[in-house]
């Protein structure tokens, strides 16, 4: 009996640890992360970006099952690579911006592969359209903030982004790869 | 004997090649930027930078050619003002044939968008990403290339003059097919 309760208590201490930080990781912090991507257009890789997002962001590397985000990003801010593509892909062929600002990214579940890697998995909507994804991503602690990386490969054509005239693949490849970095501190640090 | 008086024939392959790559592409050039941006934009653009790479790899073999050959002499009982301005001309053809190409990758680099010859074969960026450099090489490209547009009607104006007014064999032994039996 004695040596149960010593146990418990043992058992209750080592949990007390990572419970001390239950908090985790859930300031998302856009200035340091970043979404970008990187897209084929004649076969020549180009990279591109979304200057404004937001969201938010809840991880505890203690429970990491219980991992949440939820991310916006503003489609008008993206920049192509080139002058011309940004004015381009805001107009009804591609993102439709005047219709559909914003992409959203709500994840669904985050399940650890062991070591820091987790797969992330949610919804992506994007002009109307709502799509399982997959990601993978690594974590990693920096500081006093978390720092998730991955990338994945979205199909633009699942999401319409590129109709009529762009719908041929030889010009502007199907598969963009989406690179993000989300930084989170803990609250109140 | 021969050998002096006319071009070998890669001398004279290289220098028809090269011309009608050269007026194709350049007025491609012209041509597309000003058109809406569209698919076949990208293509053409594409396209542009594919001949441009190549012109340069022939302009290159051409300059191997002409270290490695004495070319014909200037026909005889030209002014001495009219042999320095042919070399001149042709000096200032060369330089141009390489700079503008150069000009050119160097642009698509600062613009953000990486030259993949004929789509296979990436080019190194030898300049990194940079909007005011890009702008910057633009006009360069458009400087460079309506300087070598000035030389060439001046080239081809001296050839013909050559051939129309002095009746020399100075446009002939370019074009051998010319000769008169």
């Amino acid at each position: 009996m004695k040596s149960g309760q010593l146990f418990a208590w043992f058992a209750a201490a080592l949990l007390a640890v990572p419970a001390a930080q239950a908090a985790g990781f859930n300031q998302l912090q856009p200035a340091r992360s970043a979404v970008s991507f990187v897209y084929k257009q004649m076969n020549v890789p180009i990279e591109g970006s979304f200057k404004r997002f937001k969201g938010e962001l809840t991880f505890d590397p203690a429970r990491p099952e219980a991992a949440k985000t939820a991310i916006e990003i503003d489609l008008a801010s993206v920049d192509t690579g080139f002058a011309e593509g940004n004015d381009e892909v805001q107009g009804r062929l591609w993102f439709d911006t005047k219709n559909h600002p914003v992409a959203r990214f709500v994840s669904t579940s985050v399940k650890p592969l062991g070591g820091n890697r987790y797969e992330v998995a949610g919804r992506m909507s994007i002009k109307g359209r709502t799509l399982d994804v997959k990601t993978p991503a690594t974590f990693r602690q920096a500081d006093n903030s978390g720092v998730f990386e991955g990338a994945f490969v979205l199909k633009r054509a699942d999401y319409g982004i590129g109709e009529g005239m762009w719908a041929d693949f030889g010009t502007v490849a199907n598969e963009v790869q989406i690179k993000f970095r989300m930084t989170a501190t803990a609250a109140g640090k | 004997m021969p050998a002096t008086t006319r071009y070998t024939g890669a001398a004279i392959g290289l220098h028809w090649v090269i011309a009608v790559a050269i007026v194709a592409t350049f007025s491609l050039g012209i041509y597309m930027h000003e058109l809406p941006l569209s698919p076949d934009k990208l293509k053409l653009y594409s396209w542009h930078k594919w001949a441009g790479v190549t012109i340069f790899l022939l302009v290159l073999a051409r300059i191997v050619w002409r270290l490695a050959h004495r070319p014909p002499a200037p026909v005889a009982g030209m002014p001495a003002w009219q042999r320095q301005a042919a070399e001149a001309v042709h000096v200032l053809l060369y330089v141009l044939m390489v700079a503008v190409p150069i000009s050119g990758w160097l642009m698509s680099s600062a613009k953000g968008v990486p030259t993949v010859w004929f789509g296979v074969l990436p080019l190194p960026d030898l300049v990194g990403k940079d909007k005011g450099l890009g702008e910057l090489l633009e006009t360069a490209h458009k400087a460079l290339n309506l300087g070598m547009a000035a030389l060439v009607l001046v080239h081809v104006g001296a050839a013909l003059k050559h051939h129309l007014v002095d009746r020399d064999d100075v446009l002939v032994r370019m074009l051998p097919m010319l000769k008169k039996p």
